[in-house]
């Protein structure tokens, strides 16, 4: 979901500046947060509040609330930047964001209950994943028009899409099936079995895997996108002391270098942490209850949870892997995004 | 929707529908076919929703089984796949013998019954069953569980005591737990009323009177049968000890709607009325369920129910099974339904899955009232070995089932 930010990965931020090595930071109290202070916005979207929660990264606050339309989930930003773009599924449109003004500037039709939604890097379209009509749709945000419906399984959910843009993957939870959409053709060409109820798409950086990770299942499939399209190796998650059925995977983001793969796993409030390259889980954190999607921020020195049943955001320091702190949010948070 | 005089009617063949919408993306070379018949029963006249904002519906669980087929097929037309549905219902008293009979010569391989446990158990023994398994969408017995259970038979409906230990562990949250206990007179009332006494047990309550509601059904137009309920309920109840709810056990439900706001004391009312445990529910959207209620909708042009849903549950089980093994094989889906790695989506926040020592689905149940959920059992804090979801219902150390 937060694609393009990560376009801006090699964007440096004044990190000489470090404070005192502080020992002992709790989750959610009175510590401190190291003085590398981020000039950036968190951008949250609270589904049954029907709000965007705006967090200012230097001092982990909500600085604003944006009142947008029903059921705001997935949130992605125009190419150029300027606008952020919010699904909001009981409106059957997407709001967009004026990212100066923080205000609503116009809404654009975008079919039915659209959960799901991915910017093209090279055109103005945004996929928009439609869960009752069985279709993907592709709008274009410039004309403001629909440019073609594209046909997929039961419940179309999560999208991915490739860095160079050439393929687009939807995920259907009924079908339980990655549809491979060649977006020259416009048409899904590849369709492979996955976990049950697949739920997001995440591309690695550069192109060659995407990670489907599967609700039901607890499990992330990693497709090989070079030759075969096949599954290359499942990714399973066992918490200790943790029920089986809550560990649930949900949102995944992939860091730049290749080193780090995160993935929340949903009633068992813990984010997994996984080696990229041997596919091998490295540790749990615990976060809040109900974890649902992530964000990492531009240089990739913070990933950023919303935990739905609690209500807030938690902030994990990727230097350490731990989780710094809870910001309260809206009720049902559900997706993240950061602004460079 | 009438019934034919000889007791047999064969409503439709049906399956194909789903996939015809959908670009044949990918044809596979041969289609593998699995046949599923869906064997219910013409409801009893006499036996009508007391509230009559509740509709009357002749194709309950039926529809359930056709959505299943429909979801199924999404997916089975990518791996050369194809799941149909043979349909039959037998009158009020008819043969059940015969409608097997008639579905075993349309070639079906698998069997949900919408029947209740009597004529459920007639199928179980009928010789033209062979050894098919048979999937129970409707009777909530524990019998058929425990003593009586089989080994080709599978429960996606939850039993009596899965729902009566659902809402006990909810109250148990609330900390109601002095409970009054009135049931009907029927011998489905008995039962339930036995139950929630194992349920009240088991999760800490204690049952501090108990009565029956003698009473035979109600004419419920009568005129100025407001006034007769508004006085009679309270006189039923005034006497009774100090208690936090009141336990209704009336699953025919000709009594249990009069008591919410009838009562001596004000105290909730919960059971089979009021503040129900159930399978499915209209209210409920969460974890996806919007999505379902409304291809539902789409499908029946009505709300779907219980009984839709552990049909649907059921054509679904032998789907995802399918689909995992890519094999239409008896042995090879039965094997992996009752294995480890079998999890099915229910739409309920957890995955559903087969209890190996009774086949019973293990399943989160809905606690809500007429018009919104109000939780989902099981409750936090109620922990288990095994999974949470083995604190509602027979677990296998107690269970009486043996294959």
């Amino acid at each position: 979901m937060s694609f393009l930010t990560r376009r801006g990965a090699t964007r440096t931020v004044a990190q000489g500046l470090l404070g005192p090595v502080m020992g002992g930071l709790f989750l959610g109290g009175l510590a401190l947060v190291p003085l590398t202070a981020q000039a950036e916005r968190i951008f949250v979207s609270n589904e049954k509040d029907n709000t965007v929660s705006v967090i200012d990264g230097a001092s982990l606050e909500v600085i604003e609330t944006i009142r947008v339309g029903r059921r705001p989930r997935a949130m992605a930003f125009s190419s150029d930047g300027s606008e952020l773009f919010v699904a909001v599924g009981d409106d059957e449109s997407i709001d967009m964001i004026d990212l100066e003004t923080l205000k609503v500037v116009r809404s654009q039709s975008s079919g039915e209950d659209p959960e799901v939604i991915r910017v093209d890097p090279n055109r103005p379209y945004v996929y928009v994943s439609n869960e009752d009509d069985n279709i993907v749709s592709v709008l274009d945000y410039e004309r403001r028009s629909l440019v073609t419906e594209i046909p997929v399984g039961v419940e179309p959910e999560g999208l991915g899409i490739s860095p160079d843009g050439r393929w687009l993957i939807s995920t259907t939870e009924t079908s339980n099936m990655a549809h491979i959409i060649d977006l020259e053709a416009m048409e899904a060409v590849h369709h492979r079995l996955v976990g049950a109820r697949p739920r997001h798409v995440e591309f690695t950086h550069d192109g060659r895997e995407a990670w489907v990770s599967a609700e039901i299942a607890g499990t992330v499939s990693v497709l090989d996108m070079q030759e075969t399209f096949d599954i290359k190796h499942t990714i399973r998650f066992d918490v200790p002391g943790v029920p089986r059925e809550t560990v649930q995977a949900v949102g995944v983001e992939l860091t730049s270098d290749g080193r780090y793969a995160f993935v929340a796993l949903g009633p068992s409030n813990r984010v997994a942490v996984i080696d990229q390259q041997s596919y091998e889980v490295l540790d749990y954190i615990l976060v809040g209850q109900r974890v649902w999607h992530l964000a990492l921020n531009a240089d990739e020195s913070r990933l950023y949870t919303t935990n739905g049943v609690s209500g807030d955001v938690t902030m994990i320091e990727i230097d350490g892997l731990r989780a710094v702190r809870s910001i309260p949010v809206g009720r049902f948070p559900w997706g993240v995004i950061v602004e460079p | 929707m009438k019934t034919w005089p000889w007791g047999l009617r064969w409503l439709a063949v049906g399956g194909l529908a789903a996939g015809l919408g959908w670009p044949a993306l990918l044809p596979a070379d041969t289609v593998e076919t699995l046949s599923v018949g869906y064997i219910g029963m013409q409801r009893d006249d006499d036996l009508e929703p007391l509230s009559v904002l509740d509709p009357v519906l002749d194709d309950e669980g039926l529809q359930g089984a056709r959505l299943g087929i429909n979801d199924n097929n999404a997916t089975a037309q990518f791996l050369g796949q194809e799941f149909v549905l043979q349909e039959v219902e037998v009158a009020q008293g008819g043969d059940v013998g015969e409608a097997l009979q008639a579905l075993v010569d349309e070639g079906v391989e698998w069997i949900v019954s919408g029947l209740p446990a009597e004529a459920l158990t007639e199928v179980m023994a009928h010789p033209a069953r062979g050894d098919r398994a048979v999937f129970n969408a409707r009777a909530p017995d524990d019998e058929l569980r425990g003593e009586a259970c089989h080994p080709d038979l599978y429960h996606t409906t939850p039993s009596r005591r899965m729902l009566a230990d659902a809402l006990a562990q909810f109250l148990a949250f609330k900390q109601w737990d002095r409970w009054v206990l009135v049931y009907g007179n029927t011998e489905e009332d008995r039962i339930l009323a036995e139950v929630l006494r194992a349920a009240a047990e088991r999760y800490g309550h204690r049952i501090v009177d108990d009565r029956m509601w003698p009473h035979d059904p109600m004419a419920r137009r009568a005129e100025g049968g407001f006034h007769a309920i508004q006085r009679e309920i309270p006189v039923f109840v005034q006497d009774l000890p100090e208690h936090d709810v009141l336990v209704i056990a009336d699953e025919t439900d000709y009594f249990g709607e009069y008591f919410p706001y009838q009562t001596w004391a004000p105290r909730p009312v919960v059971g089979t009325q009021g503040l129900v445990a159930t399978a499915w529910h209209r209210a409920h959207e969460s974890w996806g369920a919007v999505q379902l209620q409304r291809r539902f909708e789409e499908l029946a042009d009505r709300w779907m129910t219980p009984r839709d849903f552990g049909a649907w549950l059921a054509v679904r089980s032998l789907g995802e099974a399918s689909a995992r093994t890519g094999s239409v094989d008896r042995d090879t889906i039965l094997d992996y339904m009752l294995g480890d790695e079998f999890e099915l989506a229910g739409y309920l926040g957890l995955p559903v899955s087969y209890r190996t020592w009774n086949h019973q689905l293990r399943q989160p149940i809905l606690v809500t009232g007429p018009r919104m959920v109000a939780s989902v059992s099981p409750q936090e804090g109620y922990l288990h070995p095994r999974t949470p979801l083995d604190a509602l219902g027979a677990d296998e150390g107690e269970s009486s089932c043996r294959f």
